[in-house]
């Protein structure tokens, strides 16, 4: 029976119709099992003379079995036509019946579905709206390519049906349609159709006309289809208040993808969000937190309605944890984002997150994650108080993570340190073995964040060493010995005690062995000589392991040439370890905010790091904050030829900023004569190597000798012509326009570094000149800098020298030569530089623009005939326009300040009271861009500059349109 | 959006599967079975599972698991709300929502599902409308249809779809027009060893059953509105009026329905209406144990507690337990180590106690957890946290409805440690 059903409901696929229990069901009790009832040979035969019966209820009784038998996984194609002859019927279910039946066989039988389509185009124009709607509906289930080609005519009439029932169907058959075939969509204009049912009267075809569009923007992420403006938010937002809950769903996910103009837009929408958050439907409840935690980034944190929202946002979040298992544990693991972000929402709502025994285990898990991150000073003695006796529940999984949770609490709130220690205490006295276990584990990282405070529990600890059965336990056990060596009288007793089974630990345990002993060694070095050279010994002549032996190696050689280097090493004094060490990393926070209530949220990862091909790699950000204190960190001024909205952002996500590192060109950058560099060269590639080469798990990092000479070929004609440069450009010492600096890594982002820069061309050499700021408290050494590659393959020339450490707010300026011989991708947008900056404490990241005027050569003049005949070479497609407002100057002011940046003007010529100047310019990579200039002298209530360019690649234009803007205007 | 459902049920068998796009292997499912492996307890599935290709997204409801298949970024929420609207309606249709149920009434669980999703999207998910297009199977309509051949699918174009009360179907008509709300509020508590509370709170719901004919608009009323800060309202409420005037106005759906839900959290607005005094322990080195129960009434407001049920998971060593209840009978059960003594009525005069031996394993350690009480209990004509009804008006309608409130106040999730 149980082989028969999914048997059936594997054949049956779209229209299956599983057989009940055959064998029970008599005619006493009606159920669906009498059309299963066993059939004789002939059975094709006798259905085909009932579908053509005179009869209507014998032909529907004829359908009933055909569906029947076809979900049971026999053939009936062969009644195609005499069941397709049934479709015109004025009975809906008879009709649905057939349908079902239609969406099974039209694929397997292309050629007789045409017959159907007959049928289709005359129900879509039935009186009843029901039956318009139903077959608009059928049509785009039925995925056969020949077909969907005849169903554009009834689909165009239905999308504009008087009907909104048949509307709202219709539009959902467009995303059916668009999913067979992408482009006869397009090409039939049903997108625009789609666009214009945003503004809709009726609030339920707005609503899925939504729906389908976010659904079709899923696969064309660049493709603008929900390109949202004032208006047609506040059509959206009317609609919202009227539609199902399914509506408000889309609807509130596809406003969350708005970017509100300032913080009273932000506002309004906001305020005519939060009603939703009183609704029964918890994902309508998500949604519309989403929404809000986004546009609330944009209001100032001083104004009454921000706290008012704050207010309003916990209940509802609190409430979505009284509902069904699996809607809180999506409710959790968005809260654990919420409060992240926003710890201020549930600080006062500690209890309900508080675990019940008989909570499913995914639950209690997530519900200990967001306790501990609202533990603070207040009510860390509640908190605590609950973890210990989760700490006595059932569940292993469980109550080692409540050991665990004690031990985080102790390292996050200071005042409870003591008291955390001392429930451990009394959890290790319990002796049940994973509990000890995990409490070792924490209270070595208590050590590390209290050192020397807490060493009195060391005696208990040692105590259990024979009960530790886990790597991390026993690693965690050993360090603690090691550490404190000097205060364990047996410590080399029980060292030695582990050494016994060395091959048998794994490697944890192994090389935490190997450090403690050798520590032991430093600090006793009188009695633990043998000790030390038999795990040494152990470590490099007997194991197979790489790391061991390497370890083993340099503890070996650094102790045989000097022991007080050694003792530096070795005993070195550790940094404190972080508060929370778990925290999602600010930038991804901020964009998982962006994604709550999606899966996004519950894996906590971007979209782009687990959906299926990952078709957009669409970035949703957080709104800036406008109107707040925040603002002033900001930089005013945005880099010449940059639109303020595109402000240096650090490179986003992690997926990202993998994909990133492994494109970072990590040849070395060659100058003008390479072999001199290359030694200085070297040192710089070192720096940055050890850096990246950990993030990068060791590869990619190929050996600067290799690299140079593959680099070398490529660039040396172009170096020629920069020599060249230099003399055809002598003349114009002055250089060409430099905007002022600004902030391109702010400090918060890069642990107390600030990074403000700006970049210039002066006599034939561009230089990026950089402020480094120390915003920290910490001295910074080692800077080392390095560009991923880019549109016009820009690299640091020389390495970034900063002669002494930086001080705490200290600052320097470093003007840093660069050239254009690096490799080249072309980047979005094209004037893209991502840049990795390293020092002592890390890595970091940034990308920012560069204008375009600083790629243009001294040799741009162009000869005149060569002028004309390149410009009539060039296709009049590769003409672009562009307007520079507001700029009064006259023709000669305008040629002089573009001839200080290498914009050469060829001709000038006075049309009809114009003046009209003919200029060229000339990119380090050779591209040629052809421009003409309109200027009406004199004219001072008509200011503005008419400016045509012509370019082999068009795409540069827009970017030396802004060139032209920012030498203009400045 | 959803692609395709497949229903199991608790021995791992797919009993039915839909499609609304393309057809998704049932190999699919494998993922899902091996997650189910992994977490013992059914129970303990993880509702969200990704495969290579797909996420599955699924509930556990009445011993069956409704697992989805989705491709594209899907607010997991909406599938997890969708699927426990599946249920609700097969409930709603069925009766009850099994296994049996679902694959006597096949033909109908697939027109209601297509009816609910059109290519993922929700289509008519209210029980008014879905009502209108497949009338729910009766024994005597099932006769009279296969009688005179007519159909379980309506005719017409479900009046309600387009309105803005897409909730309501249009011309109802009642003899005897009637309006009943029960408030119903659920006590979730947490209560320590030492009986002081933990954690309280009162998850409160106002279920209706409006029977009334035509478009009547309903205006109801508190004593004490200001109870009510934490409110989830069903689509029909008048959001604005709520907030200005604290008062329910609405046109009801017709049939039964959740008007509001709403949670009372301020710890002292929770009275706890029992409280247990208990010895449970286990001697060291011996195979035996205490176990001493007793529950009182607390804070009752001077009614009667009534339907208690005490039901205790005991630790794993427990072999059996030998133990005798002043009041009302106790089983335990040795395989799941769930002891469930039902209590009954508590009468002040004389407070039901449970006692005796309990037996442990020969040679187990002295187990290290102690078990959590979860008690059950009603209260009649008693909404806990003093919320109370002042009126009910009706407009739009001639007629004079028959009106009644009713009061019920439960344990929820109510546990004491020990």
């Amino acid at each position: 029976m149980l082989n028969l059903i999914s048997a059936v409901a594997a054949a049956g696929g779209a229209a299956a119709v599983g057989p009940p229990e055959t064998h029970c069901k008599t005619g006493t009790k009606m159920t669906d099992s009498k059309y299963f009832t066993t059939t004789k040979k002939g059975e094709i035969f006798e259905l085909k003379a009932e579908l053509n019966s005179d009869k209507k209820e014998k032909k529907k009784e004829a359908v009933k079995k055909v569906i029947a038998s076809m979900t049971v996984g026999k053939d009936v194609s062969a009644l195609f036509p005499d069941v397709v002859n049934c479709m015109q019927t004025d009975n809906l279910e008879l009709k649905k019946l057939v349908y079902l039946y239609l969406m099974n066989y039209a694929k397997s039988q292309p050629d007789m579905a045409i017959m159907a389509v007959n049928t289709f185009v005359k129900d879509c124009e039935d009186p009843n709206p029901l039956i318009r709607a139903l077959a608009v509906r059928t049509m785009g289930c039925i995925r056969v390519d020949k077909i969907t080609e005849y169903l554009c005519e009834p689909l165009r009439k239905c999308l504009k049906d008087e009907d909104p029932y048949v509307r709202k169907t219709a539009a959902v058959c467009v995303a059916k349609l668009h999913d067979i075939n992408a482009q006869l969509v397009e090409d039939q204009g049903f997108l625009d159709t789609l666009k214009d049912l945003i503004s809709d009267s009726n609030p339920m075809v707005v609503a899925n006309a939504v729906a389908a569009l976010s659904e079709i923007a899923e696969s064309h992420p660049s493709s603008n289809l929900l390109d949202l403006n004032p208006q047609s938010i506040n059509k959206l937002l009317t609609a919202l208040n009227e539609c199902t809950e399914w509506g408000q769903i889309f609807i509130l996910d596809c406003l969350a993808n708005y970017m509100p103009k300032d913080d009273r837009e932000a506002q309004s929408i906001c305020e005519r969000v939060t009603p939703r958050l009183s609704h029964a439907n918890s994902a309508v409840v998500l949604s519309a937190v989403k929404v809000l935690m986004k546009f609330m980034e944009m209001l100032s944190k001083d104004l009454d309605y921000y706290g008012t929202l704050l207010k309003k946002l916990a209940p509802p979040l609190v409430t979505l944890l009284s509902a069904e298992p699996e809607l809180q544990y999506v409710a959790l693991r968005n809260i654990n984002l919420i409060v992240q972000k926003r710890p201020e929402i549930l600080k006062h709502e500690m209890k309900v997150f508080f675990v019940k025994y008989n909570d499913p285990i995914y639950v209690k898990l997530e519900k200990l994650d967001i306790m501990i991150r609202l533990a603070s000073q207040a009510n860390i003695a509640q908190v605590l108080a609950e973890l210990k006796e989760y700490a006595t529940e059932v569940d292993v999984d469980f109550v080692r993570k409540a050991v665990r949770a004690i031990g985080r609490c102790a390292i996050k709130v200071e005042q409870s340190a003591e008291r955390c220690v001392s429930t451990l205490l009394d959890l290790i006295q319990t002796k049940v073995n994973y509990v000890v276990q995990e409490a070792i584990v924490v209270i070595k990282d208590i050590f590390r964040k209290y050192p020397n405070k807490y060493e009195s529990v060391i005696a208990t600890l040692c105590e259990n060493l024979d009960s530790l059965d886990e790597p991390e336990a026993r690693a965690a056990m050993i360090w603690i010995v090691g550490e404190y060596a000097e205060r364990i009288d047996n410590a080399d007793e029980l060292l030695e005690s582990f050494l016994e089974g060395f091959h048998d630990e794994s490697t944890q345990v192994q090389l935490q062995l190997l450090t403690a002993i050798v520590k032991l060694f430093l600090k006793k070095p009188t009695e633990t000589q043998e000790l030390v050279q038999q795990v040494l010994s152990l470590a490099t002549q007997d194991s197979d392991n790489p790391d061991l032996r390497d370890r083993g190696y340099i503890y070996w050689r650094l102790l045989s040439t000097d022991p007080v280097a050694a003792k530096e090493v070795v005993l070195a004094e550790k940094p404190l370890i972080s508060e929370e060490t778990d925290l999602i990393e600010p930038t991804l926070l901020d964009e998982l905010i962006c994604y709550i209530g999606t899966l996004a949220s519950v894996y906590h990862k971007p979209p782009s790091a687990f959906v299926e091909g990952s078709r957009g790699v669409v970035h949703k950000s957080l709104p800036p904050r406008t109107g707040s204190s925040e603002s002033a960190e900001s930089p005013d001024a945005a880099p010449a030829g940059v639109q303020p909205s595109e402000q240096p952002a650090v490179i986003p996500t992690q997926g990202d900023l993998l994909g990133d590192l492994l494109n970072l060109d990590l040849g070395p950058p060659v100058s003008g004569p390479p072999i001199a560099a290359s030694s200085v060269q070297m040192g710089a590639v070192d720096l940055l190597g050890g850096g990246l080469d950990s993030l990068m798990g060791g590869t990619g990092f190929a050996a600067p000798s290799t690299v140079v000479p593959a680099n070398l070929g490529a660039p040396l004609g172009s170096g020629l012509g920069d020599l060249f440069d230099l003399t055809g450009g002598v003349g114009t010492l002055s250089g060409s326009y430099v905007a002022p600096k600004s902030v391109w890594l702010p400090a918060m982002k890069a642990k107390g570094l600030e990074i403000s820069g700006t970049f210039s061309r002066q006599v034939g050499s561009i230089s990026m000149d950089l402020l480094l700021t120390n915003k920290a408290l910490q001295v910074m050494s080692d800077f080392a800098i390095q560009f991923n590659r880019n549109s016009f393959g820009l690299a640091p020339a020389a390495p970034l020298q900063v002669h002494t450490p930086l001080a705490p707010n200290q600052s320097v300026e470093i003007s840093l030569p660069l050239n254009t011989v690096g490799s080249v991708m072309k980047m979005d947008p094209l004037n893209n530089l991502q840049v990795a900056v390293k020092n002592n404490i890390d890595v970091f990241y940034f990308s920012t623009l560069y204008p375009l005027h600083i790629l243009f050569v001294e040799d741009g003049k162009m000869e005149r005939q060569m002028f004309l005949a390149t410009w009539k070479d060039i296709p009049n497609e590769n003409e672009a326009q562009f307007q520079i407002k507001e700029c009064p100057l006259s023709a000669d002011a305008v040629s002089n300040k573009l001839q200080g940046s290498n914009i050469f003007t060829i001709a000038k010529r006075n049309v009809e009271g114009q003046d009209m100047l003919y200029q060229s310019l000339k990119l380090t990579n050779g591209i040629w861009v052809l421009a003409e200039l309109r200027i009406q002298p004199g004219n001072s209530s008509f200011t503005d500059l008419e400016l045509s360019l012509k370019c082999r690649a068009p795409e540069v234009s827009q970017h030396i349109y802004q060139a032209y803007e920012t030498i203009l205007k400045n | 959006m959803i692609h395709s459902l497949f229903l199991i049920n608790c021995s791992g068998d797919i009993f039915l599967e839909k499609h609304w796009k393309s057809v998704v292997s049932q190999s699919v499912c494998d993922y899902f079975f091996e997650a189910q492996e992994k977490a013992v307890d059914v129970e303990n599935v993880p509702p969200v599972i990704s495969t290579p290709h797909h996420y599955l997204i699924s509930i556990y409801r009445d011993k069956i698991f409704f697992v989805s298949v989705i491709q594209t970024e899907v607010p997991p929420l909406f599938v997890i709300e969708f699927l426990h609207r599946v249920a609700d309606t097969f409930q709603d249709y069925f009766g009850e929502c099994s296994e049996t149920a679902i694959k006597d009434n096949v033909v109908i669980v697939y027109e209601l599902l297509e009816e609910m999703l059109d290519n993922g999207f929700p289509l008519a998910t209210e029980s008014n409308i879905l009502k209108e297009l497949i009338k729910p199977p009766t024994i005597l309509r099932s006769v009279v249809n296969s009688i005179t051949g007519s159909s379980n699918v309506g005719e017409t174009l479900p009046t309600g779809q387009l309105s803005n009360i897409p909730w309501r179907r249009a011309g109802v008509k009642y003899t005897n027009n009637e309006a009943y709300f029960d408030v119903i509020e659920e006590i979730d508590a947490i209560i320590d060893k030492s009986g002081s509370t933990v954690f309280a709170e009162i998850q409160g719901v106002i279920d209706s059953c409006i029977k009334l004919s035509g478009m009547p608009d309903l205006s109801l009323s508190f004593m004490n509105p200001r109870l009510l800060d934490d409110v989830s309202f069903h689509p029909c409420i008048r959001f604005k009026r709520w907030e200005s005037e604290r008062v329910l106005s609405f046109i009801p759906p017709d049939g039964n329905f959740r008007l509001i839900s709403y949670r009372v959290s301020s710890q002292n607005l929770v009275a706890i209406p029992v409280y247990v005094k208990h010895m449970i322990s286990f001697k060291e080195n011996s195979s035996s144990g205490r176990f001493d129960v007793t529950i009182g009434p607390k804070q009752n407001m001077g009614k009667t507690v009534e339907g208690v049920v005490m039901t205790v998971h005991m630790p794993k060593a427990v072999l059996n337990m030998n133990l005798t209840a002043s009041q009302g009978s106790y089983t335990f059960d040795p395989v799941t180590k769930v002891l469930t003594w039902d209590v009954g009525k508590i009468t002040p005069q004389k407070l039901p106690n449970l006692k005796g031996i309990v037996n442990l394993q020969s040679g187990a350690p002295k187990p290290e957890e102690n078990p959590s009480l979860n008690i059950q209990f009603k209260i009649q004509q008693l909404a806990i946290s003093g919320l109370k009804v002042n009126r009910l008006d009706m407009y739009g309608e001639k007629y004079k409805p028959f009106k009644g409130v009713k009061y019920l106040t439960k344990a929820g999730k109510f546990q004491v440690r020990t």
